[in-house]
């Protein structure tokens, strides 16, 4: 809370000796505060929300991420643009599309609308994190998609595939309108649904016999 | 044949990148450096900028560049903006200073992030003048109704006014193109409002008309006149990637990452937006997040991050919201129609009296109001008719090409009339549409200056409804559905024909066997999702009998020496790219054969391609020593002398690639004798709740008349994907305004909402009649367009079939409209003639 509290205080008006005025009125964690001392002199320019700026450790596909998060990140902003992992989209960045669908432990969420200081401790799958790592094998639900050309653009594909991964966790053996259901929560614009039901029916059947 | 490709599904060479989130699209690249920018864009529907102050923005730590208006070059008149859209001298220039619409960028700012680009905006000091504003075209048309644009209010051609060419291209291409539409002040009487019944289009002047036949002969000798209204909604395009773009300069060229339909056509447009040559312009966009006629050659905003990278001297990524996108990224136009339509005893149509407004938004002059009636022509093949339309400027966002613009409105405008007709006169729906259907070498639009219309290829629509209504059991579910009502459910069936252009001619193709034996296809065309980035490469394959396995597509980027390629609207590209792939493949032949001739002797008409291999009397050559033996011999068969009649784009990547292989290089000089137009039949059964209003469609089939299917899955995943555009305009999207201060209350999807995947048909069956088009050598025609109308049109007419005729007067049918209709006996009571409400 003293963290936000001085967040207020330093927005209006930011300069490089508020913002390290801010700093060292929050007392912030020395560890992070340093770091962001270094990073503030090293970009040349402030965070505008400095001093609750935070060096956090998420676990992204199996790996321990240490990155510097600011507290209006979202996921999907700190997956794209920290992590290198730009397979979520961001088709909307407000809850309607779904285009930025990922796993967080298990469970589908739209990482536009997760704040990445929420994570800590949080097991969190993206479509990079699908496939065998050494190998390269697809996840079954991956191989229906490409077997079934499903999806035109694919902009929507990897939220699709992320809600579907999800869902079949839940229930392995849905009818093709479970399944429409289970993953109702993503907009494909080129409206092709029909293609794409199909395809993930068919990786929710490899995904059954493994 | 051993490797037969076409008409045989395949999943396409990027599908891997794509479900493994390799792939990547405009917003997925980094460049070290990268500034982000932010829009400021107008808060009202009309202004003047009369203060701007930067100073406070510029001074902030972060902040690296400033971009308004006055640093972008002037208009680029004559620049293509899609489908049947040419740039005027008052078209759009990327920013202003008099904002035309709500949401229309005005500056925009380039930041270390985001975060600073925001704040830097908050501190721009900014003045506004308002200027008048209309939403409604009926309300401009008024004796003292506002005007759009402080030039007036409505486009006209400059007189004499040529009869208006049917969407594409001239027959004649030397032909000079038609002198461009101009602003000019138009206005109704009120005596043409007087004249109207309450809910009746008024009519007053128009400023184009076409006709053929005596209209007024032909109303007079049908048995059935009828007369209705109706309004189509505008709607946004709203592809699921917003047109992001980024930008950085190399040794002074301008390197893009965006998102386009047509990745070379883009390349003439950024260079006309940015104002520099072609020949400095690099456009890289390897996967496109759909179009839909958006992004036909690029996007006008592409010319903010090109030039503030220029003034910031930084790459510059501009990311766009969604918000951001619903006011720049496009709308299919609405359209207010009046038709009188006459039919014979037997469902004939002898006339079709229409008259069409066009719901232009502020910017050039989008031709969806003549397509409308163009499409129709055909669709029906009236004995008569006259078509009268207007394109009327509103401050709402600039509209533009929408997969099959104009056609598809046309369909929803005509078809519940022949509905109706049909009803009235106890026909049979799928007799009706057989006896207007278009067959052979039908005739559409409007004649030309020697009083004769121009013609397609090829139609065969009565055998797409005999295979629909065989396909969707017709006549079954008419006996078991049709008007029948169970408790509050009431089923409908309807069916509906539409059509669209479907391929141009005259591209180049591209391709090198390569001395590994394996064949490198150069392919100009865009990746939005269509499949014919590689799908039109597998006529040339196919041909030279090489697994698919065998071949390499190179794509996506205008620096790898792609080939001069048709932009991908209109659905052109199948057509006018497996001809080009066809005549490449020709090439590639008539080389080998010299080649294998030179080497083992022998005439070269007696050596055959099969298998791998060029073989004759004098033994056989495999692709790969011939490729090795194609370097050797140089000239034209290594691409060092090139052929005459080739586009110089494809002159100067062929030269770049000269020296690697055999090169195949031509340009599709086939003969084409009509347009190649495609129709789609749509069947529809929907179930309408009484009690909610709320409409389920439970079976949906089409079929196509596109002539030979190339790849059948897409085939039948675009039929489904435009036909579930075409019952969203039905069903649920629209936009809407505050009438008093000309604000859009729809924004994002939830406002405007797409069909999702819970609206979708349970059933779905699609096919095609599967006959090639005679004009055509590979016999494929595009698909893209035509089943948006139909989608569009067969959902109306079964919500009709299933509640009445009476119900709706405008689309999209609501809940709300099923509703208040129904209580009030059937007859609707929602305004039919307000835009946008």
């Amino acid at each position: 809370m003293e963290d936000m509290k001085s967040s207020d205080e330093t927005t209006p008006s930011v300069t490089r000796r508020n913002f390290i005025k801010g700093v060292i009125a929050a007392g912030a964690v020395a560890s992070s505060s340093a770091y962001l001392f270094r990073a503030a002199i090293l970009q040349g320019q402030p965070g505008a929300a400095g001093a609750v700026e935070r060096l956090i450790t998420l676990s992204v596909n199996g790996q321990d991420r240490r990155i510097d998060v600011m507290p209006q990140d979202t996921l999907a902003w700190t997956l794209r643009y920290k992590l290198g992992l730009t397979g979520s989209k961001l088709g909307c960045d407000r809850a309607e599309c779904g285009a930025c669908t990922v796993l967080i432990d298990n469970v589908p969420h739209y990482s536009c609308s997760v704040l990445a200081q929420t994570l800590r401790g949080k097991k969190i799958v993206t479509i990079e994190g699908l496939a065998d790592a050494a190998s390269g094998t697809l996840h079954p639900v991956q191989q229906g998609v490409v077997d079934e050309q499903g999806f035109q653009c694919a902009f929507c594909m990897p939220g699709f595939v992320m809600a579907t991964v999800g869902y079949l966790k839940t229930n392995p053996n849905p009818t093709r309108q479970e399944l429409a259901h289970g993953i109702s929560g993503n907009l494909c614009r080129c409206q092709d649904y029909d293609k794409i039901l199909t395809a993930l029916m068919r990786g929710a059947e490899y995904a059954r016999r493994g | 044949m051993a490797n037969k490709l076409v008409g045989t599904n395949y999943s396409t060479p990027d599908l891997i990148a794509k479900v493994t989130g390799k792939a990547r699209f405009a917003e997925d690249w980094r460049v070290d450096g990268m500034l982000f920018c932010k829009i400021l864009s107008s808060p009202m529907p009309h202004a003047r900028v009369t203060r701007l102050d930067t100073s406070a923005a510029l001074a902030m730590p972060g902040v690296k560049a400033i971009l308004t208006a006055d640093d972008m070059p002037g208009p680029a008149a004559g620049a293509s903006l899609g489908e049947n859209v040419r740039a005027s001298a008052q078209t759009e220039r990327g920013l202003t200073n008099e904002p035309l619409y709500e949401g229309e960028p005005i500056l925009a700012v380039a930041a270390v992030d985001e975060f600073t680009a925001t704040e830097a905006i908050e501190k721009i000091v900014i003045e506004f003048e308002p200027l008048p504003f209309v939403v409604d075209p009926l309300e401009s048309l008024r004796p003292s109704g506002p005007n759009a644009r402080t030039q007036g209010n409505v486009w006209q051609r400059p007189a004499p006014a040529p009869a208006a060419a049917a969407g594409r291209g001239p027959a004649n291409p030397a032909a000079a193109p038609p002198p461009g539409p101009q602003i000019v002040v138009w206005k109704w009487t009120e005596d043409d409002f007087d004249k109207a019944e309450p809910g009746q289009m008024p009519l007053g002047k128009f400023t184009d008309t076409f006709q053929f036949g005596d209209v007024e002969a032909g109303l007079k000798k049908a048995d059935l006149v009828l007369d209705e209204t109706f309004m189509t909604q505008s709607s946004s395009h709203q592809p699921l990637e917003t047109r992001t773009a980024m930008a950085y300069w190399q040794n002074g060229k301008l390197y893009l990452h965006g998102s386009t339909q047509s990745t070379v056509q883009t390349v003439n447009s950024v260079a006309r937006w940015v104002g520099i040559p072609p020949s400095q312009v690099v456009i890289i966009s390897e996967f496109t997040g759909g179009g839909f006629g958006s992004k036909i050659p690029g996007s006008i905003f592409m010319a903010i991050p090109a030039l503030l990278s220029k003034k910031a001297n930084a790459p510059v990524m501009m990311r766009i919201t969604r918000e951001e996108e619903h006011f720049i990224g496009r709308a299919r136009p609405g359209i207010l129609a009046r038709v009188k339509a006459g039919f014979r005893k037997d469902g004939r149509i002898t006339a079709i009296d229409m008259y069409a407004i066009c719901d232009n938004g502020p910017y050039d002059a989008v031709g969806d109001a003549n397509t409308a009636g163009v499409t129709i022509s055909l669709a029906f093949q009236p004995e008569t008719m006259r078509h009268s339309v207007l394109t009327v400027l509103t401050n709402t966002p600039p509209k533009g090409a929408q997969r099959a613009p104009g056609g598809a409105q046309g369909i929803g405008i005509m078809e519940p009339i022949i509905t109706k007709a049909a009803k009235q006169l106890g026909l049979d729906q799928v007799d009706v549409r057989k006896i207007n259907a278009a067959a052979g070498k039908a005739p559409f639009g409007a004649p030309a200056a020697n009083g004769r219309q121009a013609y397609v290829t090829s139609a065969f629509v009565k055998e797409a409804l005999d295979k629909g209504r065989e396909l969707f059991k017709w006549d079954e579910k008419k006996a078991m559905y049709s008007g029948k009502r169970q408790g509050t459910k009431a089923r409908g069936i309807g069916v509906a024909v539409s059509n669209f252009s479907a391929g141009s001619i005259g591209f180049d193709g591209l391709f090198i066997i390569k001395p590994d034996g394996r064949i490198t296809f150069q392919s100009g065309i865009g990746n939005a999702g269509m499949y014919a980035v590689f799908d039109v490469h597998r006529v040339a394959a196919e041909m030279l009998d090489v697994p698919w396995e065998q071949c390499d597509v190179v794509f996506g980027n205008t620096a790898k020496h792609l080939p001069w390629t048709c932009a991908s609207g209109g659905s052109q590209t199948v057509h006018a790219m497996t001809r080009a792939a066809h005549a490449a493949a020709k090439d590639a032949i008539t080389k080998l054969q010299e080649i294998a001739a030179k080497s083992l002797g022998g005439a070269p008409g007696s050596y055959k391609i099969a298998g791998g291999r060029v073989s004759g009397a004098g033994g056989s050559l495999t692709l790969a020593q011939a490729a090795k033996k194609a370097i050797e011999l140089g000239g034209k068969y290594d691409g060092h002398e090139l052929p005459a009649d080739i586009n110089n784009f494809t002159k100067a990547s062929a030269t770049a690639l000269a020296g690697q292989g055999l090169m195949a290089v031509a340009k599709d000089a086939y003969p084409r004798d009509g347009q190649s137009r495609s129709t789609v039949v749509g069947f529809a059964l929907v179930e309408v709740d009484t009690e909610t209003g709320h409409v389920t469609v439970v079976d949906y089939t089409a079929i196509g008349d596109v002539g030979t299917v190339l790849n059948p899955r897409g085939l039948k995943g675009q039929i489904f994907g435009g036909s579930m555009m075409g019952m969203g305009h039905a069903l649920t999207q629209r936009w809407a305004y505050d009438q008093q201060y000309g604000k859009a209350l729809a924004r994002r999807f939830h406002h405007n909402r797409p069909i999702t995947i819970l609206d979708i048909p349970q059933v779905y069956e699609a096919d095609a009649v599967d006959i090639a088009d005679p004009e055509t050598p590979t016999g494929v025609r595009g698909v893209g367009e035509p089943p948006v109308g139909a989608g569009y049109a067969a959902v109306m007419n079964a919500i009709a079939d299933a509640v009445g005729h009476d119900i709706f007067r405008r689309s999209p049918v609501t809940a709300d409209i099923i509703l208040t209709s129904l209580e009030n006996g059937g007859h609707w009571v929602h305004d039919s003639i307000r835009a946008h409400v």
